[in-house]
């Protein structure tokens, strides 16, 4: 009867393993604590919380590519100062993707401890949020973050049309993108029915000709036309395919578009004067987030002058950017090379993201199928 | 003698355990996700209910089932006409000659070529920037000229044509190699000629295999998914791009419901043709092979 004897061992050893993940999962008293923090007060100061986010060791982030905004360094920044290790899920994600991992991933060590994500899906996602107040809360203005901290914008920018320079002619007006000699090259990041930066390209195209934030169809005719003459390239634009040449011009964020400027220096960035369109990310922690010390230090930590002024190197504008140029804390040298704007900016309210995006799905396929 | 190991035991042992492997697998990744789907595509956020079929009768739904249907004809005609003549070559050449090796051996790689690699072999070469593009922009001729067809439905029927002809060469070679020289000597003796050949013999014995093979080729592009989503990146144009997108949209279109609903479609489509392959196959046994 050997293989009784080894079923015995198995036995053992399944037992083993289940009191080894036991421990793991809720050995440490301090975490119970943080997962309840709705500030570092809570947790007995900032010191107390950064020593049980080392304790925890690990924090998972997700649909944070090192490429946009900066994130490469303040991962890298955050790594270095906190010694806490980063596991970085589906770079290229979209917002929803973030959702549908916290979702699906509950209350397991690989859930999403933290989230960046647009407005629409933030919005419609609120009970899975845990509430937090960073410490330079009161730096962010009122209509920039959730009354109890379940959410906060943490860095945006406008909508702008990226070009090479070297490729197409002059970008003056967006009429311009109908001429001969951009012909297979406009792109969009993504599809407007999925994505977020892709809805407000279309949504800045809509502005620009006659359209308004209430009507995004007018976007959509000018989409449609781009297709007729055969200018419209239905290739997600990413740094990839701007290196490469596939998309030599992108409706697309500034601060995205600007980076794009490290690998092809003849990039220009456009933003017409009379569609300046602005939206901000929000940022949140999973209320199931297995490292909740360390998730709320990120925050503490991106919403810090260092985290701030690592978004506004990489040309989005943070969003205590007043706060820190009234202190003197902000990086004047970034700042000074964010793309010019000029012109009332216009924030998509709910209903009008809303709006749009009823309006895309039904219309969207067939303007440029 | 010694008896063999274990060999009393053998009795007692239930014959299905040696198939109980291919059961588990095919519960975990077939009929638990189908449940997954049917179970889905009748909830909704209020419970039990058929809203997220009425969801669908929305003109770029249909559009995109629609679209579906015409790639997978269309890639499954031009796959199935073109692998049979290739097929037909192969299998009137000698039966050991190198040619057959060549062909069977590359088909038998290139059917499984799919996804994202058959993708990016095409962008590379005849993509936006692709080598050939370019090439032949500087020779002064632009296929772009009128828009970027490779990413639309046209370019989809391209790129799926790649795989569907050597899964066509697959699946009809095994009919034509049934076809025996007999047959054609018997109608010759009996004062036939070629047409009554075909018309009388081999293409009735034939048409089963070749019509069943068709459906196969509908069915092989009807569900693919790789391949289109890494070339198309707007319009979600086809069905499984559709699902896709109601998975994982950020602007607040994502429906877990409706994408169950849309696959549950699907899943149904299918069915269909795979039945109807099963009684073509059924009749093409009867007299090949």
């Amino acid at each position: 009867m050997k293989w009784q004897a080894a079923m015995k061992r198995l036995g053992l050893l399944a037992g083993a393993l289940v009191l080894l993940t036991a421990c793991g999962g809720g050995g440490t008293t301090s975490t119970v604590n943080a997962a309840t923090a709705k500030s570092a007060a809570d947790v007995g100061g900032i010191s107390a919380l950064v020593t049980a986010a080392k304790k925890e060791g690990k924090l998972n982030i997700i649909a944070t590519p090192p490429d946009w905004a900066n994130y490469g360094a303040i991962i890298d920044g955050f790594k270095a100062k906190y010694g806490i290790s980063i596991d970085s899920a589906n770079p290229n994600g979209s917002s929803q993707d973030e959702i549908n991992a916290v979702k699906q991933l509950g209350k397991t060590s690989r859930a999403p401890d933290v989230l960046d994500m647009g407005k629409a899906v933030t919005l419609a996602n609120t009970e899975l949020y845990a509430p937090y107040k960073v410490q330079t809360w009161n730096d962010i203005p009122d209509s920039q973050k959730e009354s109890t901290g379940l959410y906060v914008q943490d860095y945006g920018g406008y909508m702008a049309i990226g070009y090479d320079s070297g490729k197409v002619p002059a970008v003056t007006s967006l009429k311009d993108l109908l001429g001969s000699g951009f012909r297979g090259k406009v792109a969009l990041n993504g599809d407007p029915t999925k994505a977020n930066a892709a809805l407000n390209g279309v949504m800045m195209a809509s502005i620009a000709n006659g359209g308004s934030a209430d009507d995004i169809s007018k976007g959509v005719d000018f989409f449609h036309q781009l297709k007729l003459k055969g200018n419209f390239t239905p290739v997600q634009a990413t740094t990839a395919t701007v290196k490469q040449g596939q998309t030599p011009v992108v409706f697309d964020w500034d601060y995205l578009s600007a980076s794009h400027g490290t690998d092809v220096p003849t990039w220009k960035i456009f933003t017409p004067s009379n569609a300046i369109l602005g939206d901000y990310y929000n940022a949140a922690i999973n209320k199931n987030a297995p490292h909740p010390a360390a998730a709320r230090l990120w925050e503490e930590y991106v919403f810090s002058d260092v985290g701030q002024n690592f978004w506004l190197k990489g040309l989005a504008r943070p969003v205590r950017m007043a706060a820190m140029q009234s202190s003197g804390k902000i990086d004047s040298a970034a700042a000074a090379k964010l793309p010019p704007v000029n012109g009332t900016p216009v924030f998509l309210t709910d209903a009008q993201a809303t709006k749009a995006k009823d309006y895309l799905a039904s219309h969207w396929a067939q303007a440029i199928g | 003698m010694r008896r063999p190991l274990g060999g009393g035991r053998r009795l007692a042992t239930p014959q299905w355990i040696a198939a109980a492997p291919f059961f588990l697998y095919v519960g975990i990744f077939l009929l638990l996700p189908t449940a997954i789907v049917v179970g889905g595509a009748f909830v909704d956020s209020n419970g039990l209910s058929l809203s997220n079929f009425a969801s669908m009768n929305q003109r770029f739904v249909i559009n995109a089932f629609i679209n579906s249907v015409v790639l997978s004809a269309t890639s499954a005609i031009i796959g199935a006409v073109f692998g049979a003549l290739l097929a037909y070559a192969v299998a009137t050449g000698n039966p050991n000659g190198v040619f057959r090796r060549l062909v069977s051996s590359a088909c038998g790689v290139l059917a499984q070529f799919g996804g994202v690699t058959l993708a990016f072999a095409f962008i590379a070469t005849i993509g936006g920037a692709g080598f050939i593009t370019l090439w032949l922009q500087q020779q002064g001729m632009n296929i772009y000229a009128n828009g970027v067809w490779l990413y639309q439905l046209r370019g989809l029927v391209l790129v799926y044509t790649y795989f569907q002809i050597p899964l066509m060469v697959l699946v009809f070679l095994p009919a034509l190699d049934g076809i025996r020289p007999q047959w054609r000597e018997a109608t010759e003796s009996l004062g036939g000629g070629t047409w009554h050949y075909w018309r009388y013999i081999a293409g009735p014995l034939l048409a089963p295999a070749f019509f069943g093979g068709t459906l196969l080729l509908f069915a092989n592009a009807f569900s693919a998914y790789a391949t289109a989503a890494a070339l198309i990146n707007q319009g979600s144009i086809i069905a499984s791009l559709l699902i896709a997108n109601t998975l994982t949209s950020e602007v607040g279109l994502a429906n877990p419901g409706i994408a169950s609903a849309l696959a549950l479609v699907m899943v149904v489509l299918v069915a269909i043709v795979m039945v109807l392959y099963t009684v073509l196959q059924r009749r093409t046994s009867r007299w090949l092979q």
